[in-house]
């Protein structure tokens, strides 16, 4: 193990809503979902239609360009609705669980002793090939791209972020078959970053064949992007890999028992949680049941995901595809007299401008307000306080803005994607969207040059 | 405070698309924020906030200049009883001082913030834009570097050319080049200099020629040293030594005699965030820097070269320039590397023109200004190093 890669900028929210450390069989839901808005970029083909069977692994639906790229159903049931939003725009296929798992059957084996092309192919036709993301842009991996490296983050700093270790604890020999296929995917290592205070758990400390990096310091520490830029930054023309470390599991489950297996282990968080606990359920299961009798009440906004970067459900909504974390916060419509000038006690700032510095220890039910106007660039330094990079996030917005594709290249559009510019996004004095604005970025790179 | 949250959504209608004072909405929009927070929730992006917002921002800038603005009335009125005869500590005391000098300081803020903002609102209104906060804090800094016997109505010009020229036709607040305070400040230093300069401005009442001592100067510290006196007097026999440019009780602008009152906003811009003490320290670091080699250099004929270095950051507007200036995060280096290099830069400059050309020498506006215009420079050569980074990076992967 290398030298410890100490980050100094960064922010931990202090979210009230920590999930405690118990775990607990979910009920399994009547419904699942995978959801297009998931992967952002990806145009869908159905392959299914309502009132279709389909087994665990079965394709719901494909990307209408790279065809061979699956998204299949997590449990075996009958399709029961394609729900569609604006233009058409496929928003969530839905399947209903028939009480009994039947599964399609994969190839199963050490993947050591499998070819590359093996594992690739069991990986696109189980639908797990989804779980790898690219860099630059974050989008679904290509399988005819041979990476640089994979990046895997052992552990999550978003603000009430599930405990890594305590979510992969029974799943040492999984995670370490997951390696063994993703090692024979890049031509390079397969990087494993861990935390010095937070990764304690054996699985990854002893994980093998892999290159280990030591990080230290707050949100956005645990982001892969950041790892990646401080081990091996992305280069105009490299590519790398990402992978989640729950969703290597998923991945080594496939290779020892040749099916489908979406189990994963998620985190019920946030302050209006009555009982913020880890539950076992699955990728895409409904989180209706989760939820029942489990809440403060109304007014409530639920997230699949952290409150950074996650996406807004409803109470009857689904799990992400990428997400271990279900986050509950209080809607914040109401209007807050003379905000500008009152002292704010229970509000959380990370300028020095409210009272919540001089309370270190103390956790905030922060609701959805926006806390103000939206207004142009005028504050500066903000956005440098919470991005340990060597990336000039302003410049790089303001060449979005315009269009400049030499600049966006040259102010390091490669090297990070919205998860890494959140932070930014939360301190903005102007409000500024800045992880729509660098989505949009990131969609004119790849029409304009490829993905 | 329910009830006019009630009575605010009742006339709500009237200002919004449609309705009979649609015409308004924006000035509406600047009254109901001020008001209240509004209730929009986040609808992309992070899901929660940080609290902070323009309005805080400003209202800390606002706040940190009161101890100069405390100061600077009572030195309106502490200055005007000398020059006119009245002994201080006998006839007039200190609450006498400065509700005089309130009474002085009063109408010019009124004019600053009444003719801004309704250029300001009228701006919005026409661009359909909300109203943005930054003239809060150019309308109490414009006050606070006039002479106090500055007519009202070269206030009001003056104002409304920093505020139309200076700001509004870049495109508002976050567009502006310039500093728009100081564009105000230096409009009326051009424009009317026997106004801005001379023994006579920085007093109240001496214009009119009210009956004064017949000895008083009220010449400021560097309007005399630029003259070539050695000893600094207001010709009483009162000698402006160190603690009295630090105390500020010597005459010049409203706002910036008191370097004490300056460092106290000071704390509180680098204490919340909210001014980059990188900026601040360089601007001192650089203004003593540049005096400390003048003092070396040293001149029989020009006083100004003979003032102890450290006395400079304490005479004219330096501090103030420093400390609310050339913070404006608009018109600064944005870059924090930049910040070090513009810091640094406008301190020596400053220093730089109020020396050698005497007939400036209140050289840190002209600095700022300056730099200001510099700035994007700074920060292109800042950037352009950070890209030359990353293609290096990948040069050296390619081979």
């Amino acid at each position: 193990m290398s030298k410890v890669i100490r980050l100094k900028r960064g922010l931990d929210i202090p979210l009230a809503g920590q999930a405690e450390k118990i775990l607990t069989q979910a009920e399994m839901p009547e419904l699942f979902a995978l959801q297009p808005p998931d992967f952002p970029g990806l145009t869908p083909r159905l392959s299914v239609k309502v009132n279709d069977r389909v087994q665990a692994g079965s394709p719901l639906f494909y990307d209408k360009y790279r065809p061979e790229i699956r998204f299949t159903s997590p449990v075996s049931g009958t399709v029961v609705a394609v729900n569609r939003g604006d233009r058409r725009r496929i928003l969530e296929v839905v399947v209903e669980y028939d009480g009994e798992m039947k599964y399609e059957i994969y190839a199963k084996g050490d993947p050591t002793r499998m070819s590359r092309e093996e594992i690739v192919q069991n990986l696109l036709k189980s639908g797990l090939f989804p779980l790898i993301r690219q860099r630059p842009y974050g989008i679904v991996a290509s399988p005819e791209d041979v990476p640089r490296d994979i990046f895997i983050s052992a552990f999550d700093t978003a603000p009430l972020a599930p405990d890594m270790d305590f979510v992969i604890q029974d799943g040492k020999e999984d995670f370490q078959t997951g390696i063994q296929a993703l090692r024979k995917l890049t031509s390079g290592e397969v990087h494993l970053g861990l935390h010095t205070e937070l990764t304690f758990s054996p699985v990854f400390k002893e994980a093998e064949n892999v290159k280990t990096h030591l990080f230290s310091g707050p949100h956005p520490s645990g982001n892969v992007g950041i790892q990646i830029h401080h081990i091996a930054p992305v280069n105009r023309g490299e590519k790398v890999w990402t992978v989640n470390p729950q969703d290597v599991l998923l991945i080594g489950r496939l290779f020892s028992k040749g099916l489908l297996d979406a189990r994963r282990i998620v985190a019920l968080t946030g302050s209006e949680v009555l009982k913020p606990r880890y539950y076992r359920t699955m990728v895409g299961a409904s989180v209706k049941k989760l939820l029942e009798n489990n809440l403060t009440g109304e007014g409530i906004r639920v997230i699949s995901g952290n409150v950074l970067t996650g996406r807004r459900i409803s109470r009857e909504g689904f799990l992400g595809f990428y997400d271990s974390q279900i986050t509950v916060i209080p809607e914040g419509n109401y209007h807050e007299f003379l905000g500008w000038a009152m002292p704010r006690l229970d509000k959380f700032s990370a300028s020095r401008a409210f009272f919540s510095w001089l309370m270190p220890n103390r956790k905030f039910r922060l609701d959805t307000n926006l806390h103000g106007g939206k207004r142009s660039f005028v504050m500066t330094g903000e956005y440098e306080k919470v991005l340990p990079m060597d990336i000039y996030p302003v410049p790089l917005l303001k060449s979005i803005l315009i269009g400049d594709i030499d600049k966006m290249e040259q102010l390091g559009i490669y090297e990070v994607v919205e998860e890494d510019l959140a932070l930014c996004e939360f301190v903005c004095t102007s409000k500024t969207d800045v992880q729509s604005i660098l989505r949009e970025g990131i969609q004119v790179m790849i029409k304009e040059l490829g993905s | 405070m329910k009830r006019l949250r009630r009575y605010v959504d009742r006339i709500k209608p009237h200002f919004q698309k449609g309705g009979k004072f649609e015409k308004l909405h924006s000035t509406f929009d600047a009254f109901e924020t001020f008001l209240f927070v509004p209730n929009h929730v986040t609808e992309k992006g992070a899901h929660v906030r940080d609290t902070m917002d323009m309005k805080r921002t400003m209202i800390i800038v606002v706040l940190a200049t009161l101890p100069a603005l405390l100061v600077g009335c009572w030195n309106t009125g502490y200055q005007h009883f000398l020059a006119v005869g009245e002994p201080y500590g006998e006839t007039v005391n200190m609450w006498d001082a400065f509700w005089y000098g309130f009474l002085r300081v009063f109408p010019i803020i009124v004019v600053s913030y009444v003719v801004g903002l309704s250029i300001e609102f009228g701006f919005a209104q026409w661009r359909g834009h909300e109203v943005n906060e930054g003239f809060l804090v150019t309308g109490i800094l414009i006050p606070l570097v006039m002479p106090v016997d500055v007519p009202l109505w070269m206030v009001a010009l003056a104002t409304a050319f920093a505020v139309v020229i200076g700001k509004e036709v870049f495109g508002g607040t976050g567009m502006n080049i310039l500093n728009p305070a100081l564009t105000a400040r230096a409009f009326l230093f051009f424009a009317y200099p026997a106004w801005m300069s001379g023994d006579k401005v920085w007093i109240s009442g001496l214009s009119e020629g009210a009956g004064t001592v017949d000895v008083f100067s009220g010449a400021t510290v560097l309007g005399q040293a630029a003259a070539g006196v050695e000893k600094f007097s207001n010709g009483l026999g009162l000698e402006y030594g160190p603690m009295q440019m630090f105390l500020g009780n010597i005459p010049g602008s409203i706002g910036e005699t008191s370097t004490l009152a300056i460092l106290l906003g000071a704390l509180l811009l680098i204490y919340t965030g909210v001014g980059s003490w990188k900026i601040i320290l360089s601007v001192f670091a650089g203004g003593a820097a540049m005096a400390g080699l003048l003092n070396l250099v040293g001149s029989g004929t020009n006083q100004l070269f003979n003032i102890p270095f450290w006395q400079h950051l304490m005479l004219g507007g330096f501090a103030f320039g420093a400390v609310f200036m050339a913070t404006d995060p608009v018109s600064a280096a944005q870059t924090e590397k930049g910040k070090w290099i513009y810091g640094f830069l406008i301190g020596v400059l400053a220093i730089l023109i109020r020396v050698l050309n005497p007939a400036y020498p209140e050289g840190v506006m002209l600095a700022i200004l300056f730099m200001n215009v510099f700035a994007p420079l700074i920060d292109h050569y800042v950037i352009q190093a950070n890209i030359r980074r990353r293609l290096r990076r990948w040069e050296m992967r390619a081979q």
